[in-house]
């Protein structure tokens, strides 16, 4: 069995810049493990530019802010396995893979994390009525036929949820030819970005439909139509406002779901919210020595706070591995929980140990609906301790808050800390 | 006088602008709650541009398409042309990123770019 100190599982934005923050702190055995042919995840596929405003004060485009990172993973010579599918971690860290040239192989680590990213959620997640004909993609996977296979799934195309990588395929299969007849939101607000909205929809005069969804799919080989219709305030359908559009292709952007089928497998607590595992400050989930970022614990709006997130755990790995693991060194996990209440549906992490916490502590999270107006406030068990105003929250946009070590020794029998969004 | 809506898109408010023009001078812009939307509306109503990012096919890689963008930004209304220009362009790998993939593209003087490194087909190894 090989050993290393640090083992990460996806070679994506967190992967990658969490191997380089690992070994910038000092750790020489490090190995990432990409079940694709080639590191950079996602970002291959996002060949849209917006990425790496907050990293590089630059926009690149998705492969350029790959390359960034894979510059620098090769710079520090850390290792890679391509083409490598990790089949299952153990509670011991016994990692479990397979690949063309090993066949099946397994690594013992000091250390995991967890960099998996996320899956779309898919049609049968649903309930969408109809027959199962060909020519209903993912969003992604339209995403992946055409900017990397070169294959343009349909010319006429009515897309359903309005989420980012859907409104960036509206402006991406236009500009190849296609007809975006529609896009549908069931919702009444959209999951994207306003700048996605005006430049990918706006620009090319595609219509926003809020609050509809797709009651009926017509084609039996291959789709031939769709039905949308208007739903009321709980997301039901009203009768009466239903309106076909023929379209040969239906594409779902209809959420994220992180992809943590390994994490569950090895024991790792998820929180039912996020879909992501549960972590303390330290980003390590309940079993000590596996950390988590990126996708795979929350799903994120932007790649820059991934890669900030990643480096967050790379460094705290390393401190693990340096410090209670080599040293046998413990101290005591005096936690306190964070509570998300009131309009706030998450926190990132969810326990402080003041003890093995940084000076500054990001903690992200994110709204259960629009909120103008109003004001982010913290409680230190009943004690309101700051009030940030904003003048508008959305759940499509993650929010942060920081917490200092300072702020909170000086309250040492705090048990809970509160996040809720208030009126100004 | 016109008047022009558009929504800002400098943060999640997104605000709805409504801007008073006389021909192509600004009388005025109302509905935004910052600067930010006043700045954004003149560049929007006066000179729209865009960054354009799309693909070409590639020839003597592995991979069958490279990824390119306009160096920089071109005029909104050349958008169109310039994604038509890249058609049946076609690239030999090696490719870098920043390597001109075509030059002045659909007359704006801008040029075309890689912003994917590709290369030759046996230049892929397999992982160690």
């Amino acid at each position: 069995m090989k050993n290393y100190d640090i083992v990460i599982i996806g070679g994506g934005p967190a992967g990658l810049a969490a191997a380089v923050s690992a070994r910038e702190n000092g750790i020489d055995r490090i190995i990432i493990l990409e079940r694709d042919k080639e590191l950079g995840g996602i970002l291959n596929q996002c060949i849209h530019n917006g990425f790496g405003l907050h990293t590089f004060k630059e926009e690149l485009t998705g492969p350029e802010y790959a390359a960034r990172f894979i510059e620098q993973v090769v710079a520090h010579d850390i290792e890679y396995n391509l083409n490598t599918m990790v089949m299952d971690i153990s509670r011991e860290k016994i990692v479990t893979a397979m690949n063309r040239e090993e066949g099946l192989f397994k690594i013992q680590a000091k250390a995991v994390i967890l960099a998996m990213g996320c899956r779309e959620r898919p049609r049968g997640a649903l309930n969408i009525p109809g027959y199962r004909p060909a020519g209903i993609f993912s969003a992604g996977t339209a995403q992946r036929l055409v900017n990397m296979e070169g294959y343009l799934p349909g010319r006429e195309v009515v897309i359903l949820g309005s989420g980012d990588i859907g409104l960036i395929m509206a402006r991406r299969m236009t500009l190849e030819g296609a007809k975006v007849k529609v896009v549908a939101e069931l919702m009444p607000y959209s999951g994207g970005l306003k700048r996605n909205i005006v430049q990918c929809l706006d620009d090319y005069g595609i219509p926003l439909k809020l609050s509809h969804t797709v009651v009926d799919i017509k084609g039996k080989e291959r789709v031939e139509g769709v039905t949308l219709a208007k739903v009321d305030d709980k997301g039901k359908p009203i009768p009466g406002t239903e309106k076909y559009y023929s379209c040969d292709t239906l594409l779902l952007s209809v959420g994220l779901i992180p992809e943590n089928e390994l994490s569950g497998g090895m024991g790792v607590e998820l929180n039912p919210v996020t879909s992501g595992p549960r972590v303390n400050e330290s980003l390590e989930t309940n079993i000590e020595g596996v950390f988590a970022c990126g996708n795979v614990l929350h799903v994120h709006d932007l790649v820059d706070f991934v890669s900030e997130e990643a480096m967050t755990a790379g460094k705290n790995a390393a401190s693990y591995v340096q410090g209670r693991c080599e040293q046998g060194m413990i101290l005591s996990r005096e936690e306190i929980c964070i509570k998300a209440e009131s309009g706030v549906r998450y926190t990132v992490p969810e326990t402080i140990c003041p003890a093995y916490m940084d000076d500054k502590l990001k903690v992200r999270f994110r709204v259960g609906g629009v909120y103008k107006n109003c004001c982010v406030c913290v409680y230190f068990d009943d004690e309101n301790v700051s009030s940030r105003k904003k003048a508008v929250v959305a759940p499509g946009e993650m929010e942060e808050i920081i917490l200092t070590k300072a702020q909170i020794l000086e309250h040492p029998d705090m048990k809970t800390i509160t996040l809720k969004i208030e009126e100004a | 006088m016109e008047e022009k809506n558009l929504i800002c898109i400098n943060c999640p408010l997104g605000c709805a602008l409504t801007v008073m023009m006389q021909g192509d001078e600004i009388i005025s812009v109302e509905g935004n709650t910052c600067k930010r939307g006043d700045a954004y509306a003149r560049k929007e109503l006066t000179n729209p541009t865009r960054i354009v990012t799309s693909t070409v096919r590639v020839r003597g890689s592995r991979e069958s398409m490279v990824s390119v963008k306009t160096k920089e930004d071109i005029p909104k209304e050349k958008v169109l042309d310039c994604v038509r220009a890249l058609k049946d362009v076609i690239a030999d790998a090696p490719i870098r990123i920043g390597d001109i993939i075509v030059e002045n593209v659909a007359g704006t003087s801008v040029d075309i770019v890689a912003t994917k490194c590709v290369k030759k087909s046996d230049d892929y190894i397999q992982s160690p």
